[in-house]
């Protein structure tokens, strides 16, 4: 299949983005590995295209004050690549090596797996967990939100039409902090049925589950009871437990639990 | 709208529609049919092409986002001679190909992953070709060629 005409323009500049996604029906393309083939299957039809990868200020991964900041165009691949995310943010690099195949890390960025907002995509799974904040910048300003007010449900989130998420920031992980990212799918690479994300250290304790409902979720209550001195199993037994169900009930109290073990390890 | 892209060494230019996807301008206003369009939606691999060194799915690009960018593409990997690669020769030899559909997919990734991580166990060569697709074969002759021509852990 073919993609539907559209226009299309090269954006130079974040401010020139800004003005072109400002304008109507304007889609920003980042690495396009999910949008392109939307676009070639016609179940997106944009009238005009606005291609962000010329605009270098985007694409970086720096470490200041111990927070990461992720620009939004940084490819996956980098993320994978980087020594600065495997010492820091292990988890990161574990749920990045899960997106799609070598080929697809290549152009696919991290912004744009957040962004498209996929009910089985790792990234924002991942970034839940560690408690990420997302800034958003338009024309009229600019605004930080948190992973529960960006993502509203399959394929959506709280980006308005004009805006343009620019960068994740991750929080410093918890003094001697374990991390595990664990997914199920069908073949390796395919999108995932269910996965989890966790983080763990002394008086903390983080769940963020994949597959659990049309967003990332964390598992409140089992997160709880961890720290209230609950067994792995008692925890993961909580974290699949609202799930109505029956197999996804018990794949993602099988993946909790193999997540804690894995982060324990 | 014009482009220009180094495919191979060489200039080709274009006049494209936005929506030309980069396989289609490969294959019908370069000529280079040798990379081959599966599935259009990035799963099977067949498209891969090398841009500034890396695989990508050229099915995934918009021919105008390869302007001023360098491409190779199956037809690359030979010398001019026509001399074919130790890859290439490894594929023939193994047998890692029956109708030669997914082929110029699987030799592009794998180029770009032995000059990446020459070292590689099997496992890891099954992880890191995951993302291309053979039909025919089962896998077992495209593996066995990867592994001749990778040195494996033990050896190095």
């Amino acid at each position: 299949m073919k993609p539907a005409p559209f226009a299309y323009e090269a954006a130079r500049s974040l401010p020139g983005a800004l003005r072109l996604l400002g304008d109507g029906d304007a889609q920003a393309l980042a690495g396009g590995q999910s949008l392109v083939p939307l676009l070639n299957f016609r179940l997106a039809r944009p009238a005009l295209l606005v291609d962000l990868n010329p605009i270098a200020e985007l694409s970086y991964l720096r470490r200041s004050d111990g927070v990461l900041r992720i620009g939004a165009l940084t490819r996956q691949a980098t993320l994978e690549r980087s020594a600065v995310v495997q010492h820091g943010w292990p988890l990161l690099r574990q749920a990045v090596r899960m997106v799609g195949h070598p080929a697809i890390r290549n152009r696919g960025t991290v912004g744009g797996s957040v962004a498209h907002a996929d009910p089985s995509a790792e990234l924002p799974v991942a970034l839940t967990a560690l408690g990420a904040t997302f800034i958003l910048r338009s024309a009229r300003g600019q605004r930080t939100v948190g992973a529960d007010e960006l993502f509203r449900g399959p394929m959506s989130t709280s980006i308005a039409p004009d805006e343009l998420l620019t960068e994740i920031e991750v929080p410093p992980a918890p003094q001697g902090a374990q991390m595990a990212f664990v997914e199920h799918a069908r073949t390796h690479g395919d999108f995932a049925l269910a996965g989890a994300a966790v983080v763990l250290a002394p008086e903390h304790a983080a769940i963020a589950l994949l597959g659990a409902g049309a967003t990332p979720v964390r598992a409140v209550a089992a997160e709880r009871a961890l720290l209230a001195g609950a067994t792995d199993g008692e925890a993961a037994t909580l974290a699949g437990g609202e799930l109505c169900d029956e197999y996804r009930r018990a794949l993602v109290t099988a993946l909790v639990t193999r997540a804690l073990e894995r982060a324990r390890r | 709208m014009r482009i220009s892209v180094d495919i191979n060494g060489a200039a080709y230019e274009g006049d494209v529609e936005p929506r030309t996807l980069l396989s289609d301008f490969i294959r019908h206003e370069a000529g280079l049919t040798g990379t081959h369009v599966g599935c259009e939606h990035g799963v099977c691999g067949a498209c891969t092409v090398q841009l500034d060194g890396e695989p990508v799915r050229s099915c995934l690009m918009l021919a105008v986002q390869a302007h001023g960018r360098a491409l190779l593409t199956v037809e690359g990997l030979a010398g001019a001679d026509g001399k074919l690669t130790p890859l290439q020769r490894a594929f023939t030899e193994h047998h890692a190909l029956q109708c030669g559909f997914c082929t110029a997919g699987f030799l592009i990734s794998a180029d770009a992953l032995l000059r990446r991580r020459p070292v590689l166990s099997e496992a890891e060569i099954r992880e890191e070709m995951a993302g291309n697709l053979c039909r025919c074969t089962g896998y077992e002759g495209i593996v066995a060629a990867v592994r001749a021509v990778a040195t494996t852990p033990d050896d190095a």
